[in-house]
């Protein structure tokens, strides 16, 4: 089995976020970057598979330099090699754009049996990357997977929806993106972190992988960034709990009017 | 003369109150792009669906209705998505984002070329074009956000944009549509994980527990208090990680982000991470018993106190209430 994961670089989800003077984007300094956590789940499945099938793990982070320590972190758990996409093209583009370079650094690597990514990437949380990447690559999709078992060329995966869970089957090879729930992913160990360190990166630019800047060009932008406006201030309620309970129920009828 | 296009998400041949929020925030676009509404519906048995979608604002109803379509399968509805959108050349796709709509939009969003933008809160129409905002890093943010051509292809959040009025008798033209079905992927089996419980992300109120109420078995004090309320009920991280309750229940930047009308915090101290996942909220109620927690500087109304005491007095309470509103 050879699987290839995808890893994002976020920012750690305690972060307090400050906008950029020109609003269109958030300032970077003090930021605590962290492999996004549904692509945690994604790397330990991977590790799993490859432990219990043989074969390896690939991973391949699209971003500034900043995205080897992320890829670091996913060798020190285990995973065998890594692939960094660095190209000032790649910072410009949008989710289409991202997910056109992944997939040319995927079919570079073919063959492969899975494609694995986070269910969506903390921050930015557009939950595109999984089925814009299945439909380059013309491969089948299940995207919010909370449990995978592989079975002869294919996976019976399960799907996280609204109140229920689907049982789904797909053939191999597929993406698969992850949700909370799937694993519990594992700590790297010293001797992991040390193996990390002889672990190679490859660098690959938008000419390696044949994309044209049109490829890249971006089809939606931000323009514009605020802070949530500010909440209300707050109306404490006294009292004993007994008629804390009867104010605030009065309060949510006659003054809210949300009950 | 433009066109706003929905996708209409069916779940055992009932139309989603998600699909038809798109549809309604299509109908109220329409007017300043000087569009028409058209619909798509997929699905085994969905053709009936396109008179309740008329009646909420679609001047056609493009219907795939086959027996291979019951099931959801990717590969099949984005073929019919994109198939619609290569017919009907919209200048403007609005998709729920639900379970179907995240899987769903990207996949036809690389078919058509199209720039998406997720998971929408807003949407305006400036010179002629739409402009969305969105939250980023779960709500700590928002950003507004643009396209460079068309499709304009967004997804819309569900239980942001309110539902029209709709109108008896209004009629819809029913365009019927085919498309090859298979797919390498398929649902084999659906299990309720929820049986009879309210949907987090649907709710218009959540009562929700975390850290203060100490241990699994006093869950049970925020359960009675939302059946009261008849609530979802929603935990925080630390009560997840801790396995008191299913990760379905996380609110916040990992888990769910929800923008109820009401949501009651017992017992949850306000990590930011968690207030990231709730304070778009219209009201918010904190009950703690550190007056420093970070919740009361997001709440409308605050109780300083003990989960223990005042949960079950509110409880009471509410069940009054609600018994003697009838």
């Amino acid at each position: 089995m050879k699987t290839i994961v995808c890893v994002k670089q976020v920012p750690d989800t305690e972060t307090r976020i400050r906008i950029l003077p020109e609003g269109t984007g958030i300032v970077e300094t003090d930021v605590n970057w962290i492999v996004s956590p549904y692509d945690e789940f994604a790397i330990e499945e991977a590790l799993r598979i490859r432990e219990a099938k043989g074969g390896e793990v690939v991973l391949i982070s699209l971003g500034p330099d900043r995205v080897q320590s992320a890829l670091r972190n996913g060798l020190a758990m285990g995973a065998d090699s890594a692939v960094h996409l660095k190209d000032p093209a790649f910072e410009a583009t949008d989710a289409l754009g991202t997910a056109r370079a992944l997939a040319a650094a995927i079919q570079g690597l073919a063959p492969f049996d899975l494609v694995l990514t986070g269910q969506q990437g903390v921050g930015t949380d557009n939950c595109q990357v999984p089925g814009l990447l299945a439909e380059l690559l013309d491969l089948p999709q299940v995207t919010m997977a909370v449990k995978v078992e592989l079975q002869d060329g294919k996976a019976a995966v399960t799907r996280e929806i609204e109140g229920a869970h689907e049982s789904w089957e797909t053939s191999l090879p597929a993406v698969i993106s992850a949700q909370k729930g799937l694993n519990e992913p594992r700590y790297a160990s010293l001797k992991g972190i040390m193996a990390a360190k002889k672990k190679t990166i490859e660098v690959r630019d938008a000419a390696a992988l044949s994309l044209s800047p049109e490829a890249l060009a971006p089809k939606v932008r931000v323009t514009a960034m605020e802070l949530p406006a500010p909440r209300p201030s707050i109306r404490m309620i006294e009292g004993d709990p007994d008629s804390q309970a009867k104010e605030l129920l009065r309060l949510l009828h006659e003054e809210a009017k949300v009950i | 003369m433009g066109l706003i296009l929905t996708f209409a998400e069916q779940r055992d041949g009932k139309l989603r109150r998600a699909s038809l929020e798109a549809v309604s925030e299509a109908r109220r676009l329409s007017g300043s792009l000087g569009a028409k509404v058209a619909s798509v519906v997929v699905g085994s048995g969905v053709e009936r669906l396109a008179a309740e979608l008329g009646s909420y604002g679609a001047d056609a109803v493009h219907v795939y209705d086959d027996a291979a379509l019951g099931a959801y399968a990717t590969e099949a509805y984005a073929r019919a998505l994109a198939n619609a959108i290569a017919a009907a050349r919209p200048s403007v796709v609005l998709v729920p984002f639900t379970a179907m709509g995240k899987d769903l939009a990207p996949r036809v969003a690389a078919k058509a070329g199209a720039g998406l933008v997720s998971d929408c809160v807003a949407l305006a129409v400036k010179d002629g074009k739409l402009e969305a905002l969105r939250p980023v890093y779960a709500g700590k943010a928002y950003a507004a956000v643009r396209w460079a051509g068309e499709p304009q292809m967004a997804t819309l959040r569900p239980n942001v944009f309110s539902l029209g009025q709709p109108e008896a008798g209004r009629k819809a033209e029913v365009v019927k549509g085919s498309v090859d079905t298979r797919a390498r992927a398929r649902v084999t089996a659906t299990h309720a994980t929820a049986e009879g419980k309210l949907e987090l992300t649907e709710a218009q109120i959540i009562v929700s527990g975390g850290r203060g109420l100490k241990g699994p078995e006093h869950f049970h004090l925020v359960q009675e208090l939302g059946e009261a309320f008849g609530a979802a009920v929603g935990a925080s991280r630390a009560v997840v990680d801790a396995g008191w309750v299913d990760h379905q229940m996380q609110v916040g930047q990992t888990g769910k982000t929800v923008s109820p009308t009401l949501y009651i915090a017992c017992g949850i101290s306000g990590a930011i991470q968690h207030l990231a996942g709730m304070s778009s909220s219209k009201y918010i109620v904190a009950i703690n018993k550190d007056g420093d927690a970070p919740i009361f500087k997001v709440a409308n109304y605050g109780i300083l106190g003990d989960v223990f005491e005042v949960v079950p007095k509110l409880t009471a309470a509410a069940k009054a209430y609600f018994a003697a509103k009838g």
